[in-house]
């Protein structure tokens, strides 16, 4: 359990910078991974033929048109869909069902809706027998990463959509998960309050060092916060299962500037690679 | 803000009591002037309301009649509170374990499905004869009356309130590390927790309905049991007495029960409003 005491961020940047051990339990290893459905018409493939490694500490975004699979992709990594074919593996291990070491933030937040904010926080680490008083000075700790202090006390129900998605960040983060799936977890915010969560995000990930999967469908999003822009392309509609069709590197580095000609010229390729497939 | 809040309560409540007030003189005119309405209801066969409330007085505090009721409402109304508590209880114990495990698992659901839905069609009023054959008269029957009665409503509800649990809570639980048993006992349950509430809510309602259908044989004290023998002597004064303490009795079982639901999980948002 000593993953989810609040010192091992530092220490584990400590230990990188004393003897090059490279903590491997963020790495992603997706290879051939394919998932079809049987319906009544016949067999159908949701994706195909998906190759993807992605390195500890990576922050890879994944966009495409609905249906092209992206969603389905990050629940086979959750763990809450079984892939049919191909390997897929965290840390060097097949996954098998959910697991904290991979959070999961919703685009819904899934906050359990009759426990306090601190409760949803801490309910993780109590499922993994953290014991009380470690699992409540943890959420505080992490409450008050995402600036919620004040509202610990208060419902899910009392609060705007951007701070329930912030009780679900810091509650997945509470675990120190090793990979982060987030599942257009800002889609249903309002402009102003995405944009906030994007530089949240930043700092929080820079913090954390978890590998982060990305699904959105805003392009200039995925832009400005991945290391590497995954387009996914086909789908039901297009008669094809759903595939990736292009990697794109970003990088710009750590200071992206959403109007400069690089970040733009960046957005309008992919853009091009979305609509074309 | 909140005077404006208060004045609208005290009015909406000035408008309910209005219309009982009005029920009551149409009771009272309608008895007076030997009304006839649908149904050939001769309201000239009802006591007044005036002597009704005299005779619920002595009911509950005695000092006018002096006969074998007077003042033991008290002793009535615990009797018969007493058996609906016990079915009631005894059915939440059985229905909400089982509606949890039905709604949630398919096999146990497949399991019982079948025997469910042949069972909840037969109603009390049938099963009363046979009631009286396998158990007899008393206390018993009647609280097994009232168990059959309440038990498929909190069943039912329970079972479609752990459908509807969003599966995105089950998912969330479990990539944070949940048990299966954590999963139903931490997620499950909470979130269906409303649903039951209105269950267990029409369960204890149908109790207080079945209460005199179960204290119609072999019982002597208990509310039903006085409505029963004031019909066989025609005091349809006494039969009236005993249908106000029965819904006020309802009325406020259903209050307490909420109540108490609303105490235990304080500002927990699990009774619906």
């Amino acid at each position: 359990m000593s993953a989810v005491t609040p010192a091992s961020g530092t220490a584990a940047t400590t230990d990188r910078a004393v003897a090059p051990v490279v903590d491997e339990s963020g790495r992603v290893v997706l290879a051939a991974v394919g998932k079809r459905y049987e319906t009544r018409r016949g067999p159908v493939d949701a994706v195909a033929d998906v190759d993807l490694e992605v390195a500890p500490g990576e922050f890879v975004a994944i966009v495409g048109a609905s249906g092209c699979g992206k969603s389905t992709l990050l629940r086979i990594l959750a763990g809450f869909e079984r892939h049919t074919s191909g390997t897929v593996e965290v840390g060097g291990a097949p996954v098998r069902g959910p697991a904290p070491e991979r959070g999961v933030v919703f685009q819904d937040y899934g906050l359990f809706p009759w426990l306090t904010v601190a409760e949803n926080v801490r309910f993780g680490l109590r499922q993994q027998r953290v014991p009380r008083s470690r699992a409540r000075r943890r959420a505080a700790e992490m409450i008050e990463v995402v600036g919620l202090s004040r509202f610990a006390d208060r419902f899910p129900g009392e609060l705007s959509g951007g701070m329930q998605q912030r009780v679900a960040i810091a509650r997945v983060l509470a675990g120190d998960p090793a990979l982060l799936l987030m599942d257009e977890p800002f889609g249903a915010l309002d402009a102003l309050t995405r944009t906030t969560m994007q530089h949240e995000l930043k700092r929080l990930r820079a913090e954390s060092g978890a590998t982060v999967l990305f699904v959105t469908h805003s392009i200039e999003e995925a832009v400005y916060l991945s290391d590497r822009v995954v387009v996914m392309a086909g789908g039901a509609s297009h008669g094809a299962p759903g595939h990736i069709a292009e990697i794109v590197p970003v990088g710009l580095g750590d200071v992206r500037d959403v109007n400069g000609p690089e970040f733009n010229d960046l957005e309008r390729r992919i853009a091009a690679l979305v609509h074309e497939s | 803000m909140r005077a404006a809040l208060w004045r609208r309560r005290v009015g909406h409540t000035a408008l309910g009591l209005g219309f009982v007030a009005l029920l009551l003189l149409m009771w009272d005119l309608g008895v007076r002037g030997e009304w006839v309405l649908v149904f050939d209801i001769k309201m000239a066969f009802l006591p007044p309301p005036d002597v009704v409330a005299r005779l619920l007085w002595d009911f509950a505090f005695g000092g006018i009649f002096d006969d074998a009721y007077s003042g033991t409402l008290l002793e009535h109304l615990g009797a018969s509170a007493l058996r609906v508590l016990a079915g009631f209880g005894l059915a939440a114990a059985l229905a909400v374990p089982i509606g949890v495990l039905m709604g949630r698992f398919p096999l146990v659901n497949a399991a019982l499905d079948p025997a469910v839905n042949l069972f909840r069609p037969v109603p009390a009023t049938a099963w009363v004869p046979l009631v009286l054959l396998i158990i007899g008269f008393g206390s018993q029957a009647t609280i097994f009356l009232i168990t059959l009665s309440a038990f498929f409503p909190i069943l039912l509800n329970t079972i479609a309130a752990t459908r509807e649990v969003p599966p995105r809570l089950v998912e969330a639980a479990r990539m944070l590390g949940t048990s299966p048993t954590g999963v139903l006992l931490k997620v499950v349950v909470p979130a269906a927790t409303p649903g039951i509430v209105s269950g267990l809510r029409i369960g204890l309602g149908l109790g207080w309905v079945i209460l005199v259908l179960g204290e119609a044989n072999g019982i002597d004290t208990g509310l039903g049991s006085m409505i029963m023998l004031a019909r066989e002597q025609v005091r349809t004064d006494r039969v009236v007495v005993g249908m106000i303490v029965i819904g006020l009795a309802g009325f406020l079982s259903d209050r307490l029960l909420v109540l108490g639901f609303k105490g235990l999980f304080g500002r927990r948002p699990l009774v619906r409003a």
